[in-house]
């Protein structure tokens, strides 16, 4: 299995030079293969930006993982990796395990992350180069920041719709934070993914590069995400973004404290009948969630509050039973989901931890045989330990290997569980568009009630009243137009039913491809590595202990 | 793997192979074992006893097998007595008192204990000089009363606790120290390749230890990845149930996988730190009692000089006297006689040490080279089937999992 007869001939020479000795020797600078930063989320950020900047690349599987394996995770090491990549004595030529590999992961990452959509239109985004940019007319006020941070969003794309096939723009966080808003608005009933937190901390923290960089890369997957999203792909706001030079042309949403304020301003025009009470229908239809108009607000308010009392069921909800069970069974999906992901880090954890104290291992058995060939006493021994130390670095190599690999594959349970943040936000939709259409139903029936009551009133004069005769013909516009906006609501809320369900089925679909990509990768990688590991230890038993056959026959009685 | 290594670790001995019992010393035949620990006595009183069993062929023994029950103080008390009569000879070390462990007398520590005395009897027993010890010998065979009274009835010497043995021990092994670092005591062997040696010692006490300390994180990472699988294990399975259809199962399949491998990998533990933490432990204190023989080397040296010093003066004065006051010379004469057979003594003393150390070294250098080269190559056959048995869990979910048909859902498109 150890091909190369560089190593027979290095035993060999071991019993009279120390030069073997040397070239492996580590002494008291980190080994590249063995950092001194055991933070295993460096692994995971590092491997998805590993797996984000390469994402269609054709490269060698074995030269992939070499040049990236000091970014997963030890980018304190990355100024010796060339070099001792060339003194490499323990590299191994790539094996038919490593051609498993390679097709595995590729698998994975057009599932998970796919760029392409069936028509193999790509679109590719990544997020680089983070700038500090003073902010003009700095304000001293404690807690003001002095500057803000731009990102350069890169775009590679032969989607028609954009006007060109490499792009790059200045965005900061606001203007993510503003499409976020938009696409949230314009795609209801959609799973939209969430963006990252907003992270209100003290400016002083937010500068720092740290944070910074995992602002980076948490926008980079978010990103992604969109563009692997069928629809918002193809949108607008995101095309906007993503293209229009200058200052982000898409107008932010109105925080709601400025809506409650102009709600208020209309307020007691409408309580005093002055005004139009009258929204557009199309208005009506949508969304009270900006605050814009108080009355409805409440209205809406205190609908919710009928229907919980279960006074009065509108035929509407029957059919959310189905819905409701659905719902519930993704919740218990998510709560699984969550464990999983959580005993998945653990465990990564745990095999880094095994592969690094590996190295530490072997590292004090390098001592050990040098300690030992240079004092003279006992070069057998030496020749032993240092077999064994060789052992140990190597295995510790692929435990490595093998953790940063699982990461990615079961990076997918993560990945999921973020998406499913943006089936909340769906189903939340759901349901305001219903208790909208359930409002303006209220509405337009509490309208006719009273019209009813002030015809029967006016039938009591003779000749009538002008004043009701008045107010009733004011009534019947009001419904008019009220029951022209709860057609435009229900047309909304089936529209929204109808993007849950296209969603929802598109969801089962990928999750299924997914999470089998996931188990299938992460099986071969623990068995193609298990492999090698064994090969590793089976080979130093040979060599060790080779004065004595009875053990060696030992040996290969048991593998 | 396993039954190679069980037999040569229930009780068996170290890693040295049973013909070697007795090498040195012609056609006699010792071989000992130490099994069945049992806890007696409760609370701060208890403390285990263990059966020493013994089979000879040795004219001195009583008869050709013998078994007695021992405790470890028992142990302790034989260490001291082999120790204060061969001067020059590595003592084979004690497992370590942990005064604080022995209160939670884990069914682990004990074993690990009982192997630790195994070997310490049956490195006694192959010593070409030690297994003839008169000290062993009433340890094999007296019945327990007759060991309770020895152990106490010892001068003040050997009534000493633990705690003081320990201290002791520490303050030799600083003395060596002190001695290489520098801070001399005014005599001291001159000899080159002395001088090596006694680096060459402190050195690879530090890099065994530092070895050693690795190998006990290894095992304790292992067994704790061992742990994790089992969780990890479960939670995917809950998921698996949560799923349901192929995906389920697959997602069950890799559940029960990390139960079972977790299972296999936690059973394992105990074995890696018994056939490769301790041994190695095992070494660290050997290269301790070797710094014990240099300190009494040492001290012997210093002695002889001392004694050879104040020999000579007294001859001097003696010759003086002699010219001056002949009436008192005679008196002198005496003194002088007795100093200078004590100087003799003091003499034959060191290089006595001196020669069985040289032995000793060669002795511990051949041993090292086999004992530990076996425990090299036993680690490395664990480790091999480990990853082994990894391999093969894990392979079992690939028929399932590669099958392509797995990732499609049943569900039919909408057009």
């Amino acid at each position: 299995m150890m091909g190369s007869d560089e190593e027979e001939d290095d035993e060999r020479r071991l019993y009279t030079s120390t030069d073997m000795m040397d070239s492996l020797t580590l002494d008291s600078k980190p080994h590249p293969f063995l950092p001194t930063n055991s933070d295993y989320r460096n692994a995971m950020s590092g491997g998805a930006n590993f797996f984000f900047s390469s994402a269609l690349q054709e490269s060698h599987p074995l030269a992939a993982k070499l040049a990236d394996a000091d970014q997963f995770g030890f980018q304190e090491s990355s100024a010796q990796s060339s070099g001792s990549l060339q003194e490499d004595l323990l590299l191994e030529p790539p094996s038919y395990a490593d051609a498993i590999f390679s097709r595995d992961l590729s698998h994975s990452m057009t599932a998970v992350f796919s760029q392409t959509d069936s028509f193999s239109n790509v679109l590719t985004i990544t997020v680089t180069d983070p700038q500090k940019i003073p902010e003009s007319g700095a304000s001293l006020a404690a807690g003001v920041a002095s500057s803000y941070v731009t990102y350069l969003i890169n775009t590679h794309t032969n989607i028609a719709s954009y006007q060109g096939s490499d792009f790059s723009v200045r965005r900061r966080f606001r203007d993510v934070v503003t499409l976020a808003d938009r696409l949230a608005q314009s795609f209801r009933g959609f799973f939209v993914p969430p963006r990252p937190d907003k992270n209100t901390m003290e400016s002083q923290v937010m500068q720092k590069d740290e944070f910074i960089e995992n602002r980076r890369a948490a926008l980079e997957k978010y990103f992604s995400r969109l563009a692997a999203h069928p629809v918002l792909r193809r949108s607008d706001e995101l095309r906007l973004f993503l293209q229009a030079e200058g200052k982000l042309p898409l107008a932010p949403t109105i925080d709601m404290a400025s809506r409650m304020l102009d709600g208020a301003a209309n307020l007691p025009r409408q309580l005093f009948g002055e005004g139009s009470t009258i929204l557009a229908p199309h208005e009506a239809a949508q969304p009270t969630k900006g605050g814009r108009d108080l009355v409805r607000l409440f209205k809406e308010l205190k609908q919710s509050v009928t229907n919980d009392w279960g006074s009065t069921r509108p035929a509407i909800i029957e059919e959310d039973r189905v819905f409701l069970k659905k719902k519930e069974k993704l919740q218990d999906l998510e709560h699984h989901l969550s464990d999983a992901s959580q005993q998945a880090e653990v465990l990564v954890k745990a095999q880094q931890e095994v592969g690094e104290v590996m190295g530490e291992l072997g590292l004090a058995f390098i001592k050990v045989a040098k300690f030992e060939m240079e004092a003279g006493f006992t070069p057998v021994h030496a020749a032993d330990a240092k077999c064994v130390a060789t052992g140990a670095v190597k295995a510790s190599r692929f435990y490595r290997e093998c953790t940063a690999q699982c990461v990615q594959h079961l990076d997918t349970l993560h990945e999921y569980l973020a998406l499913m943040q943006g089936l909340h936000t769906a189903f939340a939709d759901r349901s305001n568009a219903l208790l909208t259409v359930q409002t303006l139903m209220s509405d337009v029936a509490t309208n006719n009630m009273r019209i009813e009551k002030l015809e029967a009133a006016s039938n009591k004069f003779f000749g009538g009243n002008s004043t009701h005769n008045r107010k009733v013909s004011e009534l019947k516009e009001a419904v008019k137009v009220t029951e022209e906006a709860r057609d435009l609501a229900q047309k909304e809320y089936n529209c929204i039913k109808e993007h849950n369900r296209a969603e929802l089925e598109r969801f089962e679909e990928e999750r299924l491809r997914d999470f089998t990509n996931m188990l299938q990768g992460f099986a071969h990688t623990q068995v193609g590595y298990a492999e090698k590991i064994c090969n590793v230890w089976t080979e130093v038993a040979k060599d060790a202990m080779s004065y004595s056959g009875r053990f060696a026959e030992a040996v290969s009685s048991v593998l | 793997m396993e039954p190679f290594l069980l037999q040569r670790s229930a009780g068996g001995g170290p890693p040295l192979s049973p013909s070697m019992a007795g090498a040195g010393a012609g056609q006699s035949f010792l071989s000992i074992s130490v099994t069945d620990p049992v806890k007696l006595g409760s609370g701060v009183q208890a403390y285990i006893s263990y059966r020493v069993s013994t089979k000879t062929n040795m004219q001195e023994y009583r008869g050709p097998e013998k078994i007695v029950i021992r405790r470890f103080s028992d142990f302790v008390w034989l260490h001291e007595r082999l120790a204060e009569r061969n001067k020059g000879i590595v003592i084979p070390p004690l497992p370590e008192k942990s005064a604080v462990e022995k209160f939670r007398f884990s069914a682990e520590f004990i074993e690990v204990r009982r192997r630790a005395l195994d070997v310490f009897m049956n490195r006694i027993a192959t010593h070409p000089q030690l297994h003839m010890s008169e000290d062993l010998k009433n340890f094999l065979q007296a019945d327990e009363e007759a060991m309770e009274r020895a152990r106490s009835a010892e001068g003040s010497v050997f009534k000493k606790k633990p705690s003081d043995f320990m201290q002791m021990f520490k303050d030799v092994q600083m003395k060596v120290s002190d001695a290489v670092l520098g801070k001399d005591k005014p005599v001291e062997e001159t000899d080159p390749e002395y001088e090596k040696l006694k680096h060459y010692v402190v050195d690879l006490e530090d890099h065994l230890a530092e070895a050693q300390r690795q190998s006990m994180k290894l095992v304790k990472r292992q067994r704790e990845l061992g742990q994790v699988l089992s969780d990890f294990g479960k939670s995917v399975k809950l998921l698996g149930n949560c799923e349901g259809g192929s995906l389920g199962k697959a997602f069950a399949d890799l559940g029960g996988c990390a139960d079972q491998l977790s299972f296999k990998l936690q059973n394992k533990g105990l074995d890696l730190l018994l056939i490769f933490e301790e041994p190695l432990k095992e070494y660290v204190r050997t290269v301790q009692a070797i710094k014990v023989v240099m300190a009494d080397r040492a001290q012997a040296y210093r002695q002889h000089r001392e004694l050879t010093e104040s020999s000579k003066l007294k001859e001097l004065n003696l010759e003086k006297l002699k010219l001056l006051r002949p009436d008192k010379a005679g008196e002198v004469e005496a003194e002088v006689t007795e100093i200078k057979a004590q100087s003799d003594e003091a003499k034959l003393r060191y290089e006595e040490i001196v020669r069985l150390m040289e032995k000793e070294m060669v002795q511990f250098q051949e041993a090292k080279t086999r004992d530990l080269g076996l425990v090299l190559h036993d680690f490395a056959c664990a480790q091999a089937q480990l990853a082994s048995d990894t391999a093969d869990a894990w392979r079992t979910l690939l028929p399932y999992l590669d099958n392509p048909h797995l990732g499609e859902s049943t569900v039919p498109e909408s057009g």
